[in-house]
């Protein structure tokens, strides 16, 4: 059973729910992702979502392409993002770790070759922002054989036909994108994301995570009543941001956002 | 002429229902605007073969616009090289200055069969932003432009144009700050406001139906400048020169031209200081087949994918990609894809409006460029079609910048 399927059969067994926490590999420096990642695992991470740095990143707000920038000014590349999960793999085989990303990267390493060393690092999810299932056939072969999930993203416009052809060809979860925006905008509608997330469900037997907007405790308590997991990521790296200079203090304070959010959303399901 | 890897046939029947060009185009946007975007495609094949819609578009093309644009010999310019007799369509003399508008418009009309009381553009030289600042003004339609900062200090003349017009300009910083930086600003914000806004995308890139329907609207410079050519000279042209930075006013030349296989095609793009040094925005020359803006196409990136600043003295041309049609017309054969540098466009620029009277735009002096390499290479009974693609006076500031001289700021 894959790492991803895993968990979430785990996590429903004790009647939890998934926090997904977003960092962009390499930012603010590429030592500091790996200490960042078992930080956030201790904090009450379930799933690491780690983005691939891209200079383009056209469905992410200024927080995340900010992120982006501060990475590739160390030069980090897919290459070097594999090699932080297979460091990572050293001291945690357990946590499911999704690669979040946009293709031109990808596709410059070439589909099969990063099939496979993404395999080898021990990469459990491959979520693709500008990769809808019309054109992701190839691919998707390429990962299927390595056993690695292909996560894909449902919208408030997608319709109903379309979310059973996204879930057809999805494996792992579906991330279901709570607003018509970008990475980091403004609150979001709880209630419309909960009628949303049960029409998801009815169609499809995958956990469906949901992202974008979810900042504090009390919003990833309200989404996870409804969905199977909370994506976590702007809110995050603005603890980054702020700490640029002080990698503990950045540590810290993405720590103290996901505990906050941990206890909020066990408290609710207990 | 060299054999083709591709029938024309097959080149003529692209895109696919998926958008595709052969290996190229698509649709590799994020999930939130897959909505939007099939709704546009039905509503184009929809009005694509719509009678009224097709007169409607016609109807302002001839009376707004102000086609059609001349096809002009330039015989002191022709004799002065020596060669083959050049011939220009006159696309400067477009309402607005350049061939922008004949897509704006068409886009206008699509947004107001979809209802959309909102529209947004990108732009790099400022002449996509002012076509469609025009058009939204002409339909009452609130307008938002995003330009990279460092063209809004480039093109401050269209910058204003465009405000006069009632439009917004939003600068964008992020990335190189140009051309690129505006599109992925727009796509953002599109994302954020797709219920209500139609975005006009400026030339023959981003995702499935964009390229197909701005090729389409601007394949009229093509369908003119073939009649006129035969009517002026009783025969078609044995080549056709257009400058590409994404692309459409190239496609627009070339596409009507495509089965007429004795007419050779270029499309020429910015070498910048020179294709060695690597800053240049040659990504059929220089580049390799990548994902960016919606479409697979050639592009520059560097060998991790991230994609590579681009520089040309020319704000329109100064882009890492290209529209997937150009790909496939590359790899098939049937249009060969050339680089001039900044120094031989504005030379060109220098020469068209000393000899002829007629200033072009950077971009347009690119295609003059290499026409100046290539007509002394043919016969003098032959005949180069140039498209000159927009006018020159939003560059004059830059122009005197490199001279030295201080023009009113």
């Amino acid at each position: 059973m894959s790492r991803i399927k895993g968990c979430f059969e785990r996590l429903q067994g004790e009647g939890r729910k998934a926090l997904i926490p977003f960092v962009t590999a390499g930012d603010s420096n590429p030592e500091l992702t790996v200490p960042l990642m078992h930080s956030m695992v201790k904090s009450g991470a379930d799933i690491i979502e780690l983005g691939i740095p891209f200079s383009d990143p056209m469905a992410d707000g200024p927080v995340i392409q900010l992120a982006c920038e501060r990475a590739l000014s160390h030069g980090v590349t897919l290459a070097d993002v594999l090699l932080m999960v297979s460091e990572f793999r050293k001291q945690d085989n357990q946590t499911p770790v999704v690669l979040m990303g946009y293709l031109n990267p990808i596709e410059t390493m070439g589909y099969e070759y990063f099939a496979e060393q993404a395999a080898e690092a021990g990469v459990d999810g491959v979520l693709t922002v500008d990769l809808p299932p019309e054109e992701a056939d190839e691919i998707n072969g390429y990962l299927l054989q390595k056993k690695i999930d292909s996560i894909f993203l449902v919208a408030p416009t997608t319709t109903p036909e379309r979310v059973q052809k996204i879930c057809s060809k999805a494996s792992g979860y579906i991330y279901y994108v709570s607003l018509k925006g970008v990475t980091g905008s403004a609150a979001l509608d709880t209630a419309a994301v909960a009628e949303r997330v049960s029409m998801i469900k009815g169609l499809t037997d995958l956990p469906v995570g949901v992202g974008f907007g979810i900042r504090n405790g009390e919003t990833a308590a309200a989404i996870a009543k409804n969905a199977d997991g909370a994506v976590v990521g702007s809110v995050l790296v603005e603890q980054i941001a702020k700490n640029q200079q002080q990698s503990d203090h950045a540590i810290a304070g993405v720590s103290s956002i996901l505990k906050e959010m941990r206890t909020a959303m066990d408290k609710l399901n207990r | 002429m060299s054999e083709l890897k591709m029938s024309i046939e097959e080149l003529l029947s692209f895109p696919d229902d998926k958008g595709h060009f052969g290996p190229y185009g698509g649709r590799f946007v994020s999930e939130t605007l897959m909505a939007a975007l099939d709704d546009l495609a039905v509503m184009y094949k929809d009005k694509s073969t719509d009678p009224e819609f097709q007169a409607e578009f016609d109807h302002d093309l001839a009376h707004y616009v102000g086609r059609p644009s001349p096809l002009y010999y330039a015989e002191r310019w022709s004799k002065k090289l020596g060669g083959a007799r050049i011939f220009l369509k006159r696309e400067d003399l477009n309402h607005t200055g350049a061939h922008k508008i004949n897509n704006t418009v068409g886009q206008a009309l699509l947004a107001k069969y979809m209802g959309k009381k909102r529209v947004i553009a990108e732009t790099g030289a400022g002449q996509h932003g002012v076509a469609s600042a025009t058009v939204a003004a002409r339909l009452g339609m609130q307008c938002t432009v995003f330009m990279g900062s460092e063209d809004i200090q480039r093109q401050t003349l269209n910058v204003y144009r465009m405000k006069l017009l009632g439009a917004e300009v939003v600068a964008v910083d992020s990335g190189s700050r140009t051309l690129k930086d505006a599109m992925n600003e727009a796509m953002r914000h599109w994302v954020t406001n797709v219920d209500d806004t139609f975005y006009i995308i400026g030339t023959v890139a981003g995702p499935h139906p964009y390229p197909q329907l701005v090729r389409d609207f601007q394949a009229v410079i093509g369908r003119e400048a073939r009649a006129q050519c035969i009517e002026q000279n009783g025969c078609l042209p044995d080549a056709l020169v257009a400058c590409v930075g994404g692309g459409s006013n190239a496609i627009g030349l070339f596409h009507p031209f495509i089965s007429d296989e004795a007419v050779k095609m270029y499309g020429v793009e910015a070498a910048g200081h020179g294709l060695a040094t690597g800053e240049h925005a040659a990504p059929l020359c220089e580049g390799k087949p990548g994902v960016l803006h919606g479409s697979r196409t050639y592009l520059m990136s560097d060998k991790a994918g991230q994609i590579i600043e681009t520089h040309s003295v020319s704000a329109g041309l100064d882009y890492p990609g290209v529209g997937p049609e150009h790909s496939i017309l590359k790899d098939s054969g049937r249009a060969e894809y050339v680089a001039v540098t900044d120094e031989e466009a504005l030379s060109a620029f220098r020469s068209l409006t000393q000899l002829e009277g007629i200033m072009p735009a950077l971009e347009s002096s690119h295609a003059l460029a290499y026409a100046e390499k290539l007509a002394p290479t043919m016969k003098q009974d032959q005949i180069i079609i140039v498209n000159l693609s927009g006018r020159g006076d939003k560059d004059i500031h830059t122009v005197a910048v490199i001279d030295g001289i201080q023009v009113l700021d």
